[in-house]
């Protein structure tokens, strides 16, 4: 290990890099950070939240659609191919703004609506953020669920069955651990897509990273420190997400009868 | 050697001259319309007031001008960069902007103005929009005056790419007020959305500090020829009157603010 890094190539290579880190850090001005600094913090915060819930709502929806189209009736799953070939054939940041200036327009229309207590919350952005958020996690995922509920071996359902096991038994005692075990790895990099999707939620007002980075290139005219800042930061996010799956892939016990 | 250097030198004089008599102005200008000053219709045509004031300075000074299309907030950084040379974008002169660019003596002063849904009970000041939703457009002396006055006070100030998504959320009652230019906001006042929604609640107080001296064209730092070019140029349309059959084609009145 130690030894295939210290070839010369490797060695330049990471000078370079350290020295591209070290001349960004101070050569650059940061001298707005203080500043903006609450305010980064809090665009953390909305990008962990909106991703990890969008993440939760998609996937519980993804499990039912893959299962939909991968061994049920033909009512369930064609609607559901039906919703997956349109989540993933459309562009996201479209889906978002139907949502937000499509459907989010039509409520005050309705004055039972705007009179609810729900609509203060149905007047901010990102209930739109995050259910457009989920959807396409949910579109990507139902079809990564579909595949991998098809290729459970069917030896194992039939065998399940033969002993008597009831339908949810064997969904969650041998379908559902078997489908995730093949697609864990699968599921970990589309967490990273469904990372760097959030930024596309700045266009609807909803102050993520990104748009509390185009906030501060806005105010201070300083453009490439907050980019790099942001980029550093989804860098780090992402690791933290690969580190995770990895980390679930190792734990995944393998239950032998 | 000595012959090629020549040749090169006959070459660069030929060039700099021909770039003299014809010398090429690069006008930033945002394509998110901002009607009527600047829009751009699908077929890449641009239109209104400002690309026609653009044109007559551009005669009068007798500059070889084109528009290159650069988003709202890339312009400032396009013009360091050099992409452009100058910025007629309806950009009010003020103090944050003089830290990193020049301007031109001003082509247009218009007052800025509170907009909220009919019958809303909306003042045009700190008190009047307290507890409210007021909604800006991103990197515009209205984001900065509505946040130095009305930060303290209101709910919220939230803020949009472009003007027209504010007006949006604002017929969708998603903000409870938008601050803009009056004239800008005239247009939308005028449209089938906007008078069936909206009302003007009047113009907010007056501080030169944000609100700037009027609308300038934005120049690199240093480019004393060009700002000299253009200022001549703003005289001239102003004393022929030019600039007022120009207005005369979109306003009612004057927008020069004396």
């Amino acid at each position: 290990m130690m030894r295939a890094l210290m070839q010369p190539h490797r060695i330049v290579m990471l000078a370079v890099a350290i020295g591209l880190v070290l001349w960004i850090v101070f050569g650059g001005n940061w001298s707005w950070l203080p500043k903006y600094a609450p305010m980064i913090v809090q665009g953390v915060w909305r990008t962990i939240w909106l991703l990890a819930l969008s993440i939760l709502i998609g996937f519980a929806l993804a499990v039912p659609l893959g299962l939909a189209q991968a061994s049920g009736p033909r009512v369930l799953a064609l609607p559901a191919r039906a919703f997956c070939t349109v989540i993933r054939g459309t562009p996201l940041l479209l889906q978002i703004w139907l949502l937000y200036y499509g459907l989010g327009s039509l409520f005050p229309g309705i004055p039972w609506i705007r009179e609810s207590d729900l609509w203060p919350i149905l007047r901010q952005a990102w209930p739109y953020a995050l259910l457009a958020l989920s959807l396409s996690y949910a579109g990507y995922e139902g079809e990564v669920m579909r595949g991998a509920f098809a290729s459970v071996p069917r030896g194992q359902i039939e065998a399940a069955r033969a002993m008597g096991m009831p339908r949810w038994k064997i969904f969650s005692r041998i379908s559902l651990p078997l489908a995730l075990q093949s697609v864990l790895p699968t599921l970990g990099g589309e967490a990273v897509l469904q990372l760097k999707a959030t930024p596309l939620v700045a266009t609807i007002t909803v102050i993520e990273i990104y748009a509390v980075s185009s906030r501060v290139r806005q105010d201070t005219l300083i453009t490439y420190e907050p980019l790099f800042l942001v980029a550093a930061i989804y860098l780090v996010l992402a690791a933290l997400i690969v580190l995770a799956f990895r980390k679930m892939e190792g734990r995944q016990p393998r239950r032998t009868a | 050697m000595t012959r090629l250097n020549l040749a090169a030198a006959a070459l660069a004089l030929g060039l700099t001259a021909g770039a003299a008599s014809a010398e090429t102005v690069r006008i930033g200008m945002a394509p998110e319309p901002y009607p009527p000053f600047a829009s751009v219709d699908a077929a890449g045509t641009w239109t209104g007031w400002e690309i026609d004031l653009m044109w007559a300075l551009c005669k009068a000074a007798e500059l070889e001008c084109e528009i290159t299309p650069i988003a709202w907030d890339g312009l400032i950084p396009a013009l360091e960069a050099g992409q452009i040379d100058a910025i007629m974008n309806s950009m009010s002169i003020n103090e944050e902007r003089q830290k990193v660019i020049d301007f031109s003596d001003k082509y247009y002063n218009t007052p800025a103005v509170i907009v909220a849904a009919k019958g809303a009970e909306i003042t045009p000041d700190p008190e009047g929009l307290s507890g409210k939703i007021v909604g800006v457009q991103v990197s515009t002396i209205h984001q900065t005056y509505a946040e130095k006055h009305f930060g303290g006070t209101a709910a919220e100030i939230k803020v949009y790419q472009t003007q027209d998504e504010a007006n949006q959320d604002l017929v969708a009652g998603r903000i409870d007020a938008t601050q803009a230019d009056s004239i800008a906001m005239d247009a939308f006042l005028t449209s089938a959305e906007g008078t069936a929604c909206c009302e003007l609640k009047g113009a907010v107080a007056d501080d030169p500090a944000v609100l700037g001296l009027g609308v300038g064209v934005g120049l690199r730092k240093g480019d004393e020829a060009l700002k000299e070019k253009f200022n001549k140029a703003i005289a001239a349309v102003r004393a022929d009157g030019t600039y007022d059959k120009i207005t005369a084609n979109y306003f009612s009145s004057s927008i020069y603010g004396e």
